[in-house]
Order: C-alpha cells, then structure tokens, then sequence
C-alpha cells in the first residue's frame, strides 16, 4: 500500500470514498487490520483507516442496545457491557491469535463485516442477527443508513443483513448500532467423555432437541482436547463433548442435572464451573484448540454443514490425511485443519461440503494461496449473477476492498 | 392511496396472457370469472380493494417459474399472495397484474428432528408447522396472531414478529433457508439446513422484502423444543407511566420474559366485555408478563418479577396456577382485535415500533391526537420490545372518516419515528405506510435500498407500487455523478 487516509469523522469518511471514486483508485477498508488475514488479499493501493471512527455513542441497558463508531474496539465495547452486566450475545470470535497477529483485537465494525458468530450462534444467533442499524458510505460516495436502534423493524429493505457479511465490499460504515442483551447469571458446563465423533453428533442433537436451553454444544476429539488450557479436558485422554448452560442460579443446577441424566447412560460426565467454563468456550470461540499459539503453517477451513452431517464430512476429509478437526454449534461448524498445501486441498473439502449441504471457507492460508483458491463458497448460475449486481449497484467502480470475497468483485 | 396507473396495454392482452397461462397452469388454476377474483380482491388492509387481471395458482416449482419467465418476456407484472393475511396491502392487486397465489404449496416436505429443522411448500400455514412437530415436544417459536391462517413464506416476505419474538427472535432469525423464483425465472437456493451463507446475506435481505425481489416457493425453519412449563403474571397499574416504568425495570434487571405485552384501560374494557378472562377494571394498564423454561427458573423469576411489579406500583397482581388459568390471562390479549371491532364499525391497526422508555410518552401524544381527531383508540402492544398496534376506531361508512383516521394512524407514526422509532415492527409498508417511508429514509436511503431491488427484478415487474413511494428506473439508479479533479478533503490525516 503507498498511502493510507485516516479519516476520523463520518464527513471525512465520505470525502475520501468520493475522492476514491471519482479518481478510482480502490480502497482497502480497515478497522484495527485484526483480520486483514481473513479473505483474499485486496486489489488496493489505498488504506482507508477507520480507527479514528471509535466511541460509544449511546448505550441505554434498559433499552438493549448500543452505537458506536464503526471502529470502536471490541475490548472497550465489552468493558462498557460488563459494566451493565450485559454483553454481546453472539459472542464475537477474537480471530487475532488464529490468524496470526496478536489476540484482544479487533473493533465492532470488523466483527460486523466478517459475520463473527461464536458457540452461542445456535441459540442466539450471529452478529447479523444483532445489527440493529447503521450509517455508511457506499462506494457511490453516497452517505446512507438502514435500520433503527429497535429490535422490531421491518420498514423497507433490511440492508443491515446485507452489509453484515459483505467484507466491505459494498459501503463503508461510519457508525453502527446492535443489540446487547443480559449476561447470564451463572454458567456451568457438563462434559461427556470419550464419545466417538459419530456419537458426539447424536449426543448434541438429544441436546439440543431438549427443553434445557443449551447455549453451546461442542465436541472435541482427544487431539483437540488436549489443546486445552482447562486441565480437566486436556488431561482426560479421551475426546471431550461440552455443553453450555446458561441462567439464573437454581435454574443452571438444574438443567444440568437433567442434562446429565439424559446423556449420562453409562458415558463418564463431569462438570466445569466459572472460570474453566469460561476458558474453555473462549478456546472453543477464538479456535485456539487446533495448533496451539503458534500456528506452525497449517491450514484452517472453517465448514458450516448441517449438524448430523458434521461427522460424516470430517471423517471424509481426516481419514489418512493428518487433518484434525473440532467441531462447534452441535456438529454444524467444523474447524479444520491441515498441513499447508499449494491447493490447501478445496476441491475434497468442496466436494466433501457440497454433498452434506453448506459452505466452507478458508480462513487460514498464505497469501498466495488464498490468491489462488476461492477463500468463500464459489458461487455459479443465478446467485453469482445476482451477486454482482450488487456490488454494481453499491459499488460501480469497483473501489472498496476490491477483490476481498471473489476475484474480481 | 395512488397506486401506479396501469397499463392499458397489459390489460389489453388480457385474453393472451390468459391463454399463455392456462398453458403453464392446467385446470382449475387459472382463475379469469369476476365474481371468483372477487375473493382475491384485498388482503388483511380491508380498507383496499381492486381486482387483479388474473389469478394463477401454481402446484410446482417449475410452474412458478414459467409463469414468471413469461411475465418479464411479456412485461407484465406480478402480484405475489401467501394466504392473504397481511395487514399492510402489501397483496393488493393490481389491475394490470397477475395475482400468484401461493396457497396450494400446501405440503410439508421434511421433519428432521436431529438437524431441528423443518422444511415445507411456502403457503403451509405457520400453525401447522407447530402441529406437525407438537407430538415430539417442538414447535415453530414465531407466533403472528394471525397464524392460524398466515402462510409461512407470508411470514418471511413480511418477517413476522408475535408475542414470543421478544426471547425467541423474528422470522428472520428463525430461517435457515429458502428456494425462490426470480423474476427471470430461475430457481435459486439461500442458505439450507445449515447456518449461515458462504457469500452475501440473501437469505437476510429476501427476509421482509415484501414481495419485491422474489416469489417464495419453499422454506427451511428451525425448530424448538417446548419450555418444560410456562406460567404468566396479570399485573394492573394506576397508569401507563407506571406499567411502563415497570416494562423497563424488567428488562433492566436482565430478565428476557417469553412474552410481556400491555394494553390501555379501553383494550382491557373491550376484552373483558367480550371473553371475561377475570381482568381488573379499576386498572389504566394492564401487563401481562410470560416466564418460561425449567420450572425452578419460571419460580424464581415469578418472585423477581412480582416484586419489580410492586416497586414499580403494580394495584392488581395475579400468578397463573394453571395451564387453564394461563390460557384465559392471555384470551384477552389474543382476542384484543375482534374484541375492539365489537366497539366500532371499523378499525386501523396501526404497528410502531419505539424505545421502551417512551412508551407513557407516546401514548400520552396519542390520547391527544385521539381528542383532536375526535376518533377513539385503544392500545395493545408488545410491550417488551417496544411494538405499538394502537387501534383506531372509525366509521368507514361516514365521509371522510377513513381519511380522518389515516391521517391520525400518519401522525402516531411520525412520532414513533420522531421519538427514536420506527414506521412498522411487524405488518410491513405494504401500500399502507409507503408513503410515509420519507418520514424515516432520506431519498438516498431509499435508493440504496432499491438498488438492491434492482439486482432482483430491474425491470420492476415484482409487486410494483408497494412499499416505495418512487421507484426509480434501475439504469437511473446505476447512474453516478463523480466530480473528477484534486483532492476535495484537505484535513484528512494521510501517510
């Protein structure tokens, strides 16, 4: 990159992106740069950083939901939260460590763009499910907003979904609005071991399909156990399938009591409270529990797969080939990895996804190889069509994050 | 309501697209005899009426599809129609357009209780998909009163709220999938059985598109286990203020109740004439408040919320002790609409949404935009996320009055936006709040909104006439006027 703007307001915002426009010279739109590793390398020789855009706008606890400015900081977004007792309920992924930089990154902004959504994705949704509102600039150069600070809105297009997800391809948000809800009293985990992956599946399902509100549901095979910092589910030698409960006091007791019950039938349970609760689904969340800190050049795919598929998928694509996978959301996300390879394998994971129904991203992988291999689901026929005809309309000269989600677009 | 003249040279060949209709669509299908459109000729919205050009009732996929690749070859528009339900027009026919009732993809194609999923046809009623997975303990969490008759692919044309999206989330946050017919004609796919998109959020944006982008033929849900119990709490007030206040202070104290929905002193009337289901009457406002799940937590939280009540200067509390007992606190409330059509020949039932605290606020201005109307309401609303529906009550068969109560429900709106809120929370704009969409969105705002229109249907064939007060050619849209020259931003920082 030869040169970076660093506007600091909404009005700067524009200007650049206008200046971009006219000039088209693209852009490549950053936060704090914490996932600046994740999709391909952008067609860009123009930083726009949005650092500058950071503060809390307006937080009302009693009203569920928070603005900020779109580069406003996880850590302090979090710290306000905690304050309150409340939190970000799609528990955003701290992606940082994973990708190779430092962990404690990342603003609100980037968890918006990249769609983060952590354990409690199956309960509560992803950050798409949490984006209130927002105002951005498109690559039009033209300032507009979607949404409303109100959970229940349905007045025109809900655009909010379209930006979430979009990497920055289509606008650029100066300020955004999402809903915050209540921490949980009290949470407590049951752990089964020694399942196969097979009866993890089926465990999580039974799980899942109960009244006992299971906020996570994830299954780690001995390798992926042992990653684990918690010396209960590293040390037991065996796979490690956890389930996340979540509620007012006597009500946690309670459910996991009956989860235990339901899922005990001669399986070895344990239980994990507060704080080796918390680290663990941390673990799960920022996919620490793969290749330790250091990463050693391997491979991440990231698979979103029907849950009772998930097994069957990771079995195809680990059998002799030194993969390792665990799995979250029940058996319907599936963390991969692999040795580094030219292709980092994605026509078998492909084929592997598209038979079970879903989508696979490649999260970690050189530069050069994500240049080279469709970092997100290839889309064909309509979809593709439809696809670029968005970003036409959003973003006609092609200027933002150009090239980020699919070549050329 | 100006709806977009049509075109006499469509309804010309009305005897043409007919023909090419019957083609797709054999038998009964194809409906053309004026009295038998007359049943199509409004949905939910009563006050609207029209005739469409011509029904079609399509049974497949492929029939949707042909139908639609005939329409953009022949330029006629389309009219998509689930069970008719809506409450914003947005199934209004039009004269020059064919109405495509959805209403014989009938069938419920899966139930896959390990994935938590169903799949069924997009007119399946949004009941039937709770009965058919009651037998195991499921059932569909979104819950519009009108589910009993509203279709599911309504449901997610519209994104439909009801009482329990307030802990369970809207339509939108209940779908995993949907098959949809582009104008084109082509069949595409969003999402699955899995979560979330490998690409853009096109689930999420056809999610409340209102028919404008595409026709719905089928949909994936997912489906929940039953809270092992539920009981509700009848709490009266001395006034609104109060019984917001107290909607507030739940919320506050990080309780997320099932459902919380309140009704004014008039609704409370009306309903207690009407089914009797034991409410105060020396009461301004009346909440009722739904716990659910394990029944030690439905216990606990009881306690927590009784006392917040009392705090808050709760007059009348009452705790459901039985499954019957719970049903009849909420006959009230479910019966809230037909109760205050008893009271008046008609009603509008108006659907903003504002921030929580300004619930005593807005029904303050609303009483005093009844006085200088001089039409009465009566208010039922869905307390917990901010939902208003205040009904207006009127005589549509004296002059003028329909105008007199739109103009009332355009200015309850506008001060639900005015306050921090917004236009509609669940019905959708429709006809009915199109051309209030300015209160809320700049033009820029609406053309953002309508280029994403244009990815779907450039040539405006899909429900035209709905939901934007302009729609703009798409190759207007496309337009972009860029100032070339130096840099017109010198106090960027730059490196």
């Amino acid at each position: 990159m030869s040169e970076t703007l660093k506007p600091e307001t909404a009005e700067q915002v524009l200007d650049a992106v206008k200046w971009a426009a006219a000039s088209e010279s693209p852009l490549a739109v950053k936060g704090q740069g914490s996932k600046e590793g994740f999709g391909r390398a952008v067609e860009a020789d123009c930083w726009l950083d949005l650092s500058g855009l950071t503060g809390i706008g307006c937080y009302e606890p009693n009203e569920l939901f928070m603005t900020a400015g779109a580069a406003t900081t996880l850590a302090e977004i979090e710290a306000a939260l905690r304050q309150n007792n409340q939190q970000m309920a799609f528990e955003p992924a701290d992606l940082g460590i994973l990708l190779g930089g430092e962990g404690d990154a990342g603003t609100i902004g980037g968890a918006i763009a990249c769609n983060l959504a952590g354990p409690r994705r199956i309960k509560v949704g992803a950050a798409r499910d949490h984006f209130l509102g927002f105002n951005a600039v498109s690559g039009r150069g033209e300032t507009f907003k979607s949404g409303g600070t109100v959970v229940k809105n349905v007045t025109g297009f809900d655009l909010s979904k379209l930006i979430a997800g979009s990497f920055g391809t289509l606008a650029v948000m100066t300020e955004v609005t999402f809903k915050v809800l209540p921490a949980p009293e009290k949470t407590r985990t049951v752990l089964v071991l020694g399942l196969s992956d097979q009866d993890a599946m089926k465990a999580m399902a039974k799980a899942l399909g109960s009244s006992h509100e299971v906020s996570g549901a994830a299954h780690l095979p001995e390798a992926a156990a042992k990653g684990s910092k918690v010396s209960h589910v590293a040390g037991t030698g065996r796979s490690v399938t956890a389930f996340r409960v979540e509620g007012p006091g006597p009500s946690v007791e309670h459910r996991c009591r009956a989860l235990t019950a339901l899922l005990g039938g001669g399986a070895s349970v344990e239980e994990l409270h507060s704080e080796n609760s918390a680290l663990l689904w941390r673990e799960i969340c920022d996919v620490r529990l793969l290749d330790g800190d250091g990463g050693n050049g391997r491979q991440v795919w990231r698979l979103s797969v029907p849950p009772m598929n998930g097994a069957g998928v990771a079995e195809q694509l680990t059998a002799g080939t030194g993969a390792a996978v665990f799995y979250d959301w029940g058996g319907g996300l599936i963390w991969l990895t692999m040795d580094a390879t030219p292709d980092a394998g994605h026509e078998t994971v492909r084929r592997a996804v598209e038979a079970a129904g879903g989508h696979a991203t490649l999260v970690r992988a050189g530069a050069d190889v994500r240049n080279r291999v469709p970092v997100f689901e290839p889309q064909t026929g309509a979809l593709r069509e439809i696809t670029a005809r968005i970003k036409e309309g959003f973003d006609p000269k092609g200027i933002l994050n150009p090239g980020r989600m699919v070549e050329g677009v | 309501m100006k709806m977009p003249q049509p075109d006499a040279g469509v309804i010309a060949r009305r005897a043409e697209i007919i023909e090419a209709m019957q083609a797709i669509v054999l038998g009964e299908g194809v409906i053309t005899d004026e009295e038998e459109l007359r049943v199509y000729d409004h949905d939910g919205l009563m006050a609207y009426k029209g005739l469409p050009l011509v029904v079609v009732l399509p049974e497949t996929t492929g029939q949707v599809s042909a139908i639609l690749e005939y329409c953009t070859a022949n330029e006629v528009k389309i009219v998509p129609r689930g069970a008719g339900t809506g409450l914003s027009g947005g199934a209004l026919p039009l004269a020059d357009a064919i109405t495509l009732g959805l209403g014989k993809f009938n069938k419920i194609l899966e139930i896959d209780y390990d994935n938590r999923i169903v799949t069924t046809q997009s007119g399946v009623t949004n009941l039937a998909i709770t009965e058919a997975v009651e037998d195991e303990g499921f059932y569909y969490a979104p819950d519009p009163s009108s589910q009993i008759a509203c279709s599911i692919g309504g449901n997610i044309a519209e994104n439909s709220g009801g009482v329990h999206c307030l802990k369970y989330g809207l339509t939108t946050n209940n779908v995993l999938g949907i098959e949809m017919v582009l104008m084109s004609g082509k069949i595409v796919h969003f999402g699955g059985k899995h979560l979330d998109s490998g690409g853009y959020d096109l689930l999420g944006v056809a999610t409340g598109s209102e028919g404008l982008l595409g026709v719905i033929t089928e949909v994936t849900v997912r489906i929940l286990q039953k809270p092992e119990t539920a009981r509700a709490l009848l709490l009266g007030f001395p006034s609104n203020k109060s019984a917001g206040d107290c909607v507030a202070a739940i919320i506050g104290a990080g309780i997320i109740p099932g459902g919380m929905e309140m009704m004014d002193k008039p609704a409370i009337h009306a309903t207690e004439d009407f089914v009797h289901a034991g409410y105060p009457l020396d009461v301004q406002a009346l909440l009722i408040v739904e716990l659910d799940g394990p029944e030690v937590e439905v216990d606990h939280l009881i306690e927590r919320v009784d006392a917040i009540a009392r705090q808050a200067g709760a007059t009348h509390l009452s705790v459901s002790r039985s499954e019957e007992e719970r049903q009849a606190f909420w006959s009230g409330r479910k019966n809230a609409f037909p109760a205050v059509g008893r009271l008046s020949p008609d009603y509008l039932c108006m659907d903003g949404t504002i921030p929580r605290r300004k619930l005593a606020d807005v029904l303050q201005r609303i009483e005093e935009l009844s006085q200088q109307y001089g039409l009465r309401i009566a208010n039922v609303f869905h307390a917990g996320d901010g939902n208003l529906h205040p009904l207006i009550l009127f005589d549509a068969n004296e002059p003028g009055e329909l105008e007199k109560a739109e103009n009332f429900g355009a200015d309850i709106l506008r001060y639900c936006v005015e306050v921090g809120g917004v236009l509609t929370g669940e019905h959708g704009v429709g006809i009915e709040k199109r051309d209030l969409m300015g209160v809320m969105f700049t033009e820029d705002d609406m053309n953002h909104q309508q280029r994403l229109k244009c990815a779907f249907d450039p040539a405006h064939l899909l429900n035209p006439g709905k939901v934007y007060p302009t729609l703009h050619r798409c190759s207007e849209l496309g337009r972009m006027f860029v100032h070339k020259g130096k840099l017109p931003f010198p106090d960027i920082p730059r490196f």
